[in-house]
């Protein structure tokens, strides 16, 4: 495959809802408000999006609830058909796939995973688990195999004949994401995956989740309406707000440089230094002495060194090999929650 | 929006409000007040507002039976339906010949009646334990004792084979219309008039296109059991979480793998209902198809309350009671059963050994009974028995001059103070005067529509050219259910506030609702004999159980914060209730209320054989001859009359939960 082309690429994408949405998208005009949509009878789902997801990269999709995040994930594998705009999945259209041709699309490259499970209730969990091997007609032999596997990666073994309402919430999940993970897909949607959960086996999951994606290296698109989350788990979070994407970027940018006001009300009560890398404070061409320090790094774990330090300037080690600086003050702007 | 428009814009909606409440205040008035003026001075207005003219009132008996007719012979439907009519008589008959030996293909002995015990017993272990267990074996112990045997497997076997019918085809309707919503809109009215139409209407039909006998009786079965199934199926379909729904599209699945793997098994529970559903109302049915000649419990049932053979009649009663029961709590825990699942390693004999249990007692029974007679059959002199002599205790508890004293006297006092005036006030009212309150009625319940409904569906009556019987019907119908309130709410009221009750009360409705209607002529016949007060305590027994039912549910219903909100306000109990509760459970009262109307208008009719001088009593005279056109005329009497209250107190009960925000 050749890794230019993004693994899934939005341009423009519309979903409306409504009487006959196709027809009322292309008259409407251009600069429509989402309360402008609204009281012309039609629900903006997902209003105007373009975004890229790169091979291997975990896209957070935040937001709160009927902001639209769902909506557009639904986007993605065609669980919705768009209303306007195009989606490409590895450089496919995917609203030119037939129905045999999309069954064959989530058959071979996508898995799901669901906020309330989507668990079917008379299958026990190697069967719910095999559930996408046996719709594409693989043998028993070798999907109980594979399945077997999978519940043994996320650390079922024992229960595959337990049935879920057996299963607590948290082992329930787990079965969902072993199911969405026994074919193999390039790509990985997982929709408010631990919102369902009590909040210390939220925790336990995302590390579990993070174990996971350490192993697998999928492309990965995650939906959540808790912030927290975003920033633990994200490669780049984007923010959504009625239907629209108010900013896209890393954890460390989207904290230090809030597009929005609305994304900026996120950020305030967030503990900059936890999230803030050394390497987003780097410049080049600046010259600093010392000791450097490791790019991904947070300002967090340099407090002393920020505070004991008392040059200008800190140097920083950088992913590429090459050293940068970084202004000590920032930095302890950023290590005081003062605004930057 | 600033303060003082917004108050503006509130004192616009009161005043929209109170406008609204004026005019349906007007309008009201305006037709009870016609209505009234109507029989006040009926001496003096036309004829034709008393009763509609003959000339006016159109042939449709003979339409319809030119249109028979015509479907019969010119299109040639009857050629389908005595197919049809074989292949049923065909399975009806194997079954006929496995349960009680009847000599038809595949000519194997009748299994004894220990062997279907004694299997039933381990299926009712399966299914829920040592309880379900004595249940099923000790009912069909107790058949056997009882020399009923034949009688009740001869109903079985119209049983077996209606229940897949009724249970496919309904699946399969239910699917369509999940489907489809213009076919599910083509489908309601049908069912709705289905749920109305008086079974003579399903028995006529049956016989002509199918044959006397078991064959009109599966027939009729089927239809009559398949509503439910139809309804369960699609809202089992669509109570199917998105998620699950999401995750069968995400993982691949074609159409059909959708529906096979996700959409009807996730919907099992409801479908089950189903099940359960069809199995009660083909009981039901089958039992009163011994009004075309089908053998059975039913036939039995009626040759003896006819000969006034109480102990006999008793004794069958019973029995259909428990086979009900049976197959209710059989069916029903299957709804509840979940897979469970075997630790690794469990031998194969261990995982089914249910399965083995069984043919192991089928074997066991089987070889016992080819030694020991009595297993295989009870003959007429070993049966147990009692008829006569719980016959003569009937008659001689009923002959003590107190309890003579008091029935002689409820008897007395509700037919001269009750029935006869009632009756004869519902004969004198014009009319016109019936169609414009019924009209009135159903503006105030449920606005324009239902009124628009009972306006034209009771003119509808009134066009069917038989007037007089259908008021007979409905004053039956009305003073039972009148009566059914009266004291089956103090009953309700009470039991709603008593934990222990309210269980108890909720149990033994849903028990009572499993007995086949017919079952509930036996007590009130038992007590009164045959006279008008019989059919009036038949209808007022048989409805008091949904009015009971849903008025404890109902208050039960009541959130547990409101009620202690009103407590902390200082609402004493009767303020509580009227104010608190009884707004709040009127939706569910309702449809218990709507229920209990359905149910009277089936009791009233099936009461005909006890000597009624309304509709039933009409049709069931044409289920002699081959009457289609009147059949029809007559059942859709009675099917306009209840569309027009089920419609009037379903659309009330809507509006309620609306402005409840239930």
């Amino acid at each position: 495959m050749n890794s230019d082309i993004p693994v899934i690429s939005a341009e423009h994408v519309w979903k409306l809802f409504g009487p006959s949405p196709e027809a009322y998208l292309s008259r409407m005009p251009e600069d429509h408000s989402f309360e402008d949509i609204r009281s012309d009878g039609y629900i903006a789902g997902v209003k105007d999006v373009s975004l890229e997801v790169v091979k291997g990269e975990m896209l957070v999709i935040m937001g709160l609830s009927g902001s639209g995040k769902s909506t557009l994930v639904r986007c993605f594998s065609r669980l919705h058909d768009i209303t306007g705009g195009v989606i490409k999945i590895d450089g496919q259209d995917i609203m030119s796939l037939n129905a045999t041709e999309l069954i064959e699309l989530r058959r071979s490259k996508m898995g799901m995973v669901f906020q309330s499970f989507g668990l079917l209730p008379h299958r026990t969990v190697l069967e719910n688990v095999a559930f996408p091997l046996e719709m594409r007609g693989q043998d028993r032999h070798a999907r109980r195999e594979r399945a077997l596997e999978m519940v043994k990666l996320v650390g079922l073994d024992g229960r595959e004949d337990y049935f879920p309402r057996e299963l607590s919430g948290g082992q329930q999940q787990r079965v969902g994401i072993a199911r969405s993970l026994a074919i193999e897909p390039n790509i990985w949607f997982l929709d408010e995956p631990f919102s369902a959960l009590d909040p210390l086996i939220r925790r336990e999951m995302q590390d579990e989740f993070l174990r996971l994606q350490d192993m697998l290296g999928k492309t990965i698109v995650f939906i959540t309406h808790d912030f927290d989350e975003a920033l633990r788990l994200a490669d780049r979070i984007a923010i959504m707000k009625d239907g629209a994407v108010e900013q896209v970027d890393t954890p460390d940018k989207i904290v230090l440089n809030p597009a929005t006001e609305y994304v900026a009300r996120f950020t305030e009560e967030v503990d900059k230094a936890s999230v803030v890398h050394a390497s987003v404070l780097a410049r080049d061409g600046v010259p600093a002495d010392g000791e450097p320090v490791p790019g991904n790094a947070t300002i967090l774990s340099l407090a002393r060194r920020l505070v004991e330090d008392t040059s200008d300037t800190i140097p920083v080690s950088l992913a590429d090999g090459s050293t940068g600086a970084m202004d000590r003050k920032a930095a302890l702007a950023v290590l005081f929650g003062e605004r930057v | 929006m600033s303060d003082s428009t917004h108050v503006d814009a509130m004192k616009l909606g009161a005043k929209a409000v109170a406008v609204g409440a004026t005019r349906t205040r007007t309008i009201v008035f305006t037709l009870f007040g016609v209505a009234i003026l109507l029989t006040v001075l009926k001496p003096w207005i036309p004829a034709a507002l008393v009763r509609l003219p003959e000339g006016l009132i159109l042939p449709w008996a003979d339409w319809l039976d030119a249109g028979f007719s015509w479907l019969q012979n010119d299109i040639g439907l009857i050629h389908v339906t005595r197919t049809i009519s074989g292949w049923l008589g065909f399975l009806t008959d194997a079954a006929a010949n496995v349960l009680y030996g009847k000599s038809r293909w595949p000519r194997l002995e009748a299994l004894p009646w220990s062997v279907v015990a004694a299997c039933s017993a381990v299926l009712g272990y399966w299914l829920g334990g040592w309880r379900l267990a004595l249940l099923a074996g000790g009912t069909l112990v107790w058949t056997a004792l009882m020399g009923q045997w034949k009688w009740a497997m001869e109903t079985m076997s119209v049983i077996v084979v209606a229940v897949p019918f009724g249970f496919g085809i309904g699946l399969l309707l239910g699917m369509c219309a999940w489907k489809s919503r213009r076919f599910e809109e083509a489908l309601r009215p049908v069912l709705l008039i289905l749920q109305t139409l008086p079974f003579y209407s399903y028995l006529l039909p049956a016989v002509i296109f199918f044959k006397v006998g078991p064959t009109a009786a599966s027939v009729a079965t089927i239809v009559y059991s398949m509503p439910p199934m139809i309804l369960m199926t699609i809202v089992g379909l669509r109570k199917v979480p998105p998620d699950v729904v999401e995750a069968g599209r995400m993982a691949g699945c074609t159409r059909w793998q959708m529906l096979r793997s996700v959409f009807l098994p996730s919907a099992r529970s409801e479908i089950l209902v189903g099940l359960n559903q069809v199995i009660m109302l083909a009981l039901a049915m089958v039992v009163l198809t011994a009004f075309i000649g089908m053998p059975g419990l039913g036939a039995k049932l009626l040759a003896m309350m006819n000969s006034f053979k109480l102990g006999r009649s008793f004794e069958i009663g019973v029995t259909i009671v428990l086979l009900a029961v049976t197959l209710d709590r059989l069916s029903k825990a299957w709804v509840v059963k979940q897979p469970e699942h075997f630790e690794k390693g469990t031998p194969w004999w261990q995982r089914h050994s249910f399965l083995l249990l069984g043919i192991a007692t089928f074997m066991l029974f089987y070889v016992l009974s080819q030694y020991l007679p009595i297993l295989n059959e009870v003959g007429r002199r070993q049966s147990l028995s009692m008829g006569k002599e719980i016959d003569t205790l009937i008659k001689g508890f009923l002959g003590i001059s107190w309890v003579k004293a008091i029935t002689d006297f409820i008897r007395w006092f509700f037919n001269i103070w009750v029935l006869i005036p009632t009756e004869l006030a519902l004969l004198f009212l014009p009319t016109f005067t019936v169609i414009l309150v019924m009209t009135g009625v159903g503006y105030l319940l449920g606005g324009w529509l239902p009124a628009l409904i009972g306006f034209l569906f009771f003119s509808a009556v009134a066009q069917l050219g038989w007037w007089d019987r259908a008021m007979l019907t409905l004053h039956s119908t009305l003073t039972a259910v009148f009566l059914a309130m009266l004291f089956g709410m103090p009953l309700a009221i009470w039991a709603a506030h008593r934990e222990r009750a309210s269980r108890w009360m909720i149990f033994a409705c849903d028990t009572a609702q499993t007995f086949p209607s017919f079952i509930y002529l036996l007590p009130a016949i038992m007590l009164f004999g045959i006279t008008p007060i019989t059919v009036i305590l038949a209808i007022l027994i048989y409805t008091m159980v949904p009015v009971v039912r849903y008025t404890v549910e109902g208050l039960r219903g009541v959130p547990r914060e409101i009620t202690e909100a009103a407590d902390m306000s200082g609402a004493t109990r009767w303020q509580k209730l009227w104010k608190v509760e009884f707004p709040l459970a009127m939706p569910t009262i309702a449809v218990g209320l709507n229920q209990a109307f359905i149910f009277a208008f089936f009791m009233v009719i099936i009461a005909a054989f006890i000597g009624t001088r309304d509709l039933g009593q009409e049709m069931q005279r044409t289920l002699a001859g081959t009457d289609l056109g009147k059949n029809f005329t007559l059942g859709f009497s009675v099917v306009f009359m209840a569309l027009t209250l089920d419609i009037a107190i379903n659309s009330w009960a809507r509006k309620r939960r609306k402005i409840l925000g239930q």
